[in-house]
């Protein structure tokens, strides 16, 4: 009977079975897609820690001070101490590159992979014992050798904290996987040539077997000091996995989001198939089925449609994770992981998670339909001519929407779990549900009007009329496209609202004519920066400088930032978020990220581990308004940051131009002013192309979403086409009668494009209107509690009048689409039951 | 001598009617009917034979291989589809067996429809249609739905709807087949009442002995025409 019933009506079968394909198709893809970054990342990570136990970090890229290696070298159970230097560097033709400073023999132990794998002699002449002594010796990874186009033998010119020095390739650092450009030197030498005496960023730990490890992480935690850090590879991959966390589960909330739509139309497909089955279900009560077997009939045409939708769909995850890992990388364009394509990773248990969460979509889009088979009265559905309709007319009661509404708004207020807003997808769920649910209250409520209208034309009326009076039918036809309407302009209002935001917050954060940056590794000493600022070009420059600072080991570190003029406040010119206030000790300005992060406000004292004895004590002086950076940002002024972290070099400026100064003019006079070996890794931009670049970056990030959402809406069109086809065809004999009492063929289309033209702008206005309401959700809840950052609410009205005038076309289109066939000359006779 | 008004055109004239099925099976030929105002005339005969497709001919809903229909005067073949849908809203009530009542609709819109569908006021189309629905036993239920009434009931509504717009002729097909015996002789009898009252002929396409007992003249449908029944 299942097969039957789909070979009757294979369109909306095919329909109800590709939706639900697409929404396992686009969950699995963005999960393996995801995976495979982080195991891409997991592998880099530990090719770099090797076979570490613990590893003690630095807080900031100034380093520890290297009397700590001698004390965790003492501690009990501590088998070997591999000290590290790590610094950021650039090849001489720009190539950025990790430099590690190693002690060889201390390595050896620990991160043997570090070290070069097997002779290498020939080109360089030397063995790889006398290469890792060798203090002009570099050891490059494959990937920086290949991006830097240089070869074992070859000299190459490295520029770190301010300093270079020349190395000599004498191998390659085989067991550094992907990507990673590294380049492994002598400790000693890192620290001789690029000023680093004295300080070091990294010690990785070996135990002794059998030690109790949560001792000795005791024992280490103990002996830290507040510029040094303890992490473990564990809290190492979860603050990796925190990058991208939320980023990763808002795009599987909308792959869901697409999965759900799918169910909305196995609903609207199954409806209207028990609709239109009633006679049959009656026929097979009376003969003595069951009621129970009709039940069980209609659950298991969703199994089947499930099964058949989640197969396809996990074949479709696979071929869409591979195209999307090689299109637009691990990260989906989100820019959290740099690098290029991570292997596509299969992971059979969540493609079966997600295989049975599309089978369950499909079942729960039966269940309603399937307990309605179960309900069917036999001997008022046998009779002739009640199979099409079992509307009645009485007002719907919109009381479990309204409950669904009021506990999707309680839910609202719900505060994140682990760092996702699940009581915020939560309120989503429930307020869709909700509104989809009233649906027949509201078409009736918004057609109401219409049906006053002084004297229409009969076809107009008559749509009216049916609408009006079946208005069960038109949301079952409605549901779908209601559903990814809605989640489509909540998301469209979200991303709108975001742009809007950033670009505003741009114009306000770039107030200057010109900005200039430095490649990572170069500085301009007080010396060039005075010459900088002495050219007439320049009315005034702000010159900047930030590190990364961890102040927890399983978070991504904050930004720390000199800025400001020379004498004034750096939160001058700060979009502010709030009241700022003076403060007696060292004034820091936070971002709003920060201080949702670390629950901090103006007035709150905040501990930095840098500075004498790494305690540095800032008072929070105001909260600002930050897209660039989701992970936290503090803004001390210049004297405060020089003091505390005896870096007096500045890598960025902002450059104000005297009256009349051409930007051109202006970069060639400032070019001519920098240290020789400094100006060609010197960019200058205006602010126009900083705010092109920084929007190309933003909607690079939400390509996905975007797609995502537009797979959603086609989705729904294709749900409201097949509804909309079937339940005309459903209608033969009601057009076959019209027909004989004196309707013409063109006014029954007319009707037709009528009821659809009002079914898609009741579809639009419900979609739009839960839309905008969900879109707060999203901006008041998700947002802030997904990437700690807040924004005003714009709408995009002009897709948002694109998309009703589409609903509407769609829907009415539709309707005659399938009104071509159904009042053919045949479906006269459709109302003869003797024929 | 003064002229006296001009006489009535018959509501139904049939003409040397021929018609074959897709396939080239002939149906009937020779075919003529001239009917009466007010009168009622049953057709029988067996299934298959083309009873239905006679009374499609007749509302011009199909198209004859040969001969000619009028009704109320009007020759349907020199009508277009469209006028011929409008001389069917305007001059000819339909009665099927299975009733083909809007099911979203309510009793009053029902019975109204082909007033509302002849452009005429709302508000008087609704006050009509519930004089009908008094005339048939079902006054004071014009706000009901169809879904709260019985089969009988039904009917009831589509005889109101076949006479509310007073056609020269009613085209009834089976007006029993789907009620009680019962029933079926309360829906005859306010049937054939009805028809007398608003002085409209009617055509009963039926099966049944009963209903064609009940009309003025009852004929049999043959492949060579209509013949008088019993013979």
């Amino acid at each position: 009977m299942v097969l039957g019933e789909w070979r009757a009506q294979p369109g909306r079968t095919l329909a109800a079975i590709l939706a639900i394909a697409v929404g396992v198709g686009l969950g699995l893809a963005i999960h393996l897609v995801n995976r495979s970054a982080l195991d891409e990342f997991a592998g880099a990570i530990r090719s770099v820690s090797g076979a570490a136990d613990l590893q003690v970090q630095a807080a900031s890229p100034l380093g520890f001070d290297e009397g700590l290696y001698p004390v965790l070298a003492r501690l009990d159970g501590v088998a070997t101490v591999s000290p590290v230097v790590e610094l950021r560097a650039r090849t001489a033709s720009g190539e950025p590159l990790t430099l590690l400073g190693l002690d060889p023999l201390r390595a050896a132990a620990v991160t043997p992979n570090l070290l070069g794998g097997g002779a290498v002699s020939g080109d360089g002449g030397v063995t790889t014992a006398e290469a890792v002594f060798d203090l002009d010796a570099i050891t490059l990874s494959p990937a920086a050798l290949q991006q830097s186009g240089l070869r074992v033998g070859d000299q190459v010119r490295l520029s770190a904290a301010g300093q270079s020095a020349s190395f000599r390739i004498v191998g390659v650092l085989e067991g550094v996987s992907g990507d990673r450009a590294l380049g492994v030197i002598d400790i000693a030498s890192a620290q001789w040539r690029f000023a680093q005496l004295g300080r070091l960023h990294r010690l990785d730990l070996r135990l002794n077997p059998g030690v109790d490890r949560t001792a000795v992480e005791r024992a280490v935690q103990a002996a830290l000091p507040a510029e040094a850090a303890l992490v473990t590879p564990q809290s190492e991959m979860r603050r990796t996995e925190s990058l991208s966390r939320a980023y990763r589960v808002n795009l599987q909330m909308l792959a869901l989001v697409a999965l759900l739509t799918g169910g909305f139309l196995v609903y609207s497909a199954q409806s209207l198939s028990v609709t239109r089955r009633r006679p049959q279900f009656a026929l097979l009560r009376v003969l003595g089925l069951p009621a129970r077997a009709m039940l069980g009939q209609v659950l298991i045409e969703g199994v089947v449609l499930g099964l058949a939708g989640a197969a396809l769909g996990v074949a479709l995850g696979v071929g869409l994770a591979e195209l999307a890992l090689s299109l637009l990388g691990g990260d989906l364009g989100g820019g959290y992981f740099s690098g290029g394509r991570p292997p596509l990773v299969f992971t059979p248990v969540a493609a079966a998670i997600i295989f049975g969460l599309g089978v369950a979509i499909a079942v729960l889009g039966s269940l309603f339909p399937a307990l309605q088979a179960e309900r069917i009265p036999a001997a008022v559905a046998l009779k002739t001519g009640s199979g099409e309709s079992v509307e009645t007319a009485g007002q719907p009661l919109p009381w479990i929407s309204l409950g669904l509404l009021a506990a999707g708004g309680l839910a609202a207020l719900g505060p994140p779990v682990g760092g996702v807003p699940l009581f915020g997808y939560g309120a989503i769920a429930l307020i869709l549900a909700g509104g989809v649910g009233a649906m027949p209250w509201l078409a009736r409520g918004l057609l109401g009007p219409l049906r006053r209208l002084r004297a229409p034309a009969p076809p107009v009326a008559l749509a009216i009329a049916r609408l009006w009076g079946a208005p069960r039918q038109a949301a079952v036809a409605l549901c779908g496209i209601v559903a990814s309407t809605s989640l489509m302009v909540a998301m469209a209002v979200m991303v709108t609202s975001f742009r809007g935001s950033v670009e505003d917050w741009l114009i306000q954060i770039l107030p200057a004519d010109i900005y200039m940056r430095l490649d990572p590794g170069l500085t301009l000493d007080p010396e060039a920066q005075a010459r900088l600022a002495a050219a007439p070009e320049a009315a005034a420059i702000e010159f900047r400088q930030s590190f990364n600072l961890r102040l927890r080991p399983d978070r991504p570190p904050v930004q720390v930032s000199a800025r400001g003029q020379a004498g004034a406040g750096a939160g001058e010119g700060l979009p502010l978020v709030g009241r700022q206030i003076r403060t007696e000790g060292l004034p820091a300005w936070i971002s709003e990220p920060m201080a949702r992060l670390y629950d901090l406000s103006p007035g709150d004292p905040l501990a930095l581990p840098i500075g004498p004895g790494a305690q540095a004590q800032v008072t929070v002086a105001g909260v600002w308004r930050d897209y660039s950076n989701q992970f936290g940002a503090l803004i001390l002024d210049q004297a405060a940051y020089t003091a505390l972290t005896g870096d007096a070099g500045r890598a960025e400026a902002a450059i104000t131009l005297a009256p009349g100064v051409e930007p051109e003019e202006a970069i060639e006079a400032f070019r001519v002013r920098l240290p020789p070996s400094i100006a060609p890794g010197a960019d200058f931009a205006e602010p126009r192309e900083i705010r092109a670049v920084a929007l190309r970056i933003f909607d690079r990030s939400f390509a996905v979403t975007y797609a995502l959402e537009a797979i959603a809406i086609l989705v729904g069109l294709a749900g409201v086409a097949t509804t909309f086809s079937a339940q005309t065809l459903a209608r033969r004999k009601e057009f076959g009668m019209l027909r004989h009492v004196g309707v013409r063929r063109g006014q029954i289309m007319q009707m037709l494009a009528t009821e659809g033209a009002l079914l898609g702008a009741v579809g639009a206005l419900a979609g739009l209107t839960l839309g905008v309401i969900m879109s707060q959700v999203l901006i008041h809840v998700v947002n802030p509690q997904s990437f700690n950052w807040t924004m005003e609410t714009r709408l995009p009205w002009p897709l948002l009048a694109s998309l009703a005038v589409a609903l509407v076309a769609t829907s009415a289109g539709a309707a005659v689409l399938a009104g071509r066939g159904a009042v053919a000359d045949s479906a006269i006779r459709a109302v003869r039951e003797d024929w | 001598m003064p002229a006296g008004p001009p006489p009535l055109a018959p509501p139904l004239k049939i003409v040397d009617l021929a018609k074959s099925v897709p396939g080239g099976r002939l149906l009937f030929s020779n075919l003529a009917l001239d009917m009466a105002p007010g009168e009622i005339v049953a057709i029988m005969g067996e299934s298959g034979v083309g009873k239905s497709t006679l009374l499609n001919l007749v509302a011009g809903l199909d198209r004859a291989d040969a001969g000619r229909i009028e009704i109320d005067g009007v020759d349907l073949s020199s009508l277009d589809d469209d006028a011929r849908t409008g001389l069917r809203r305007d001059r000819i009530g339909f009665v099927f067996q299975a009733f083909h009542i809007l099911p979203h609709l309510t009793l009053a819109q029902n019975v109204a429809l082909p007033l509302i569908l002849a452009r005429r006021p709302e508000a008087e189309a609704l006050s009509l249609a519930r004089t009908m629905l008094d005339q048939v036993g079902l006054g004071g239920r014009g706000q009901d739905f169809p879904a709260q009434v019985s089969g009988g009931e039904m009917q009831r509504i589509a005889l109101a709807r076949a006479l509310v717009h007073r056609p020269a002729l009613v085209l009834a097909d089976e007006p029993t087949g789907n009620l009680d015996p019962q029933t079926a002789d309360v829906i005859l009898a306010l049937l054939c009442d009805q028809l007398r009252g608003s002085g409209a002929a009617a055509v009963i396409v039926t099966h049944s002995e009963r209903a064609a007992a009940a009309a003025d003249r009852v004929l049999t449908l043959t492949g060579h025409g209509l013949v008088a029944h019993g013979r």
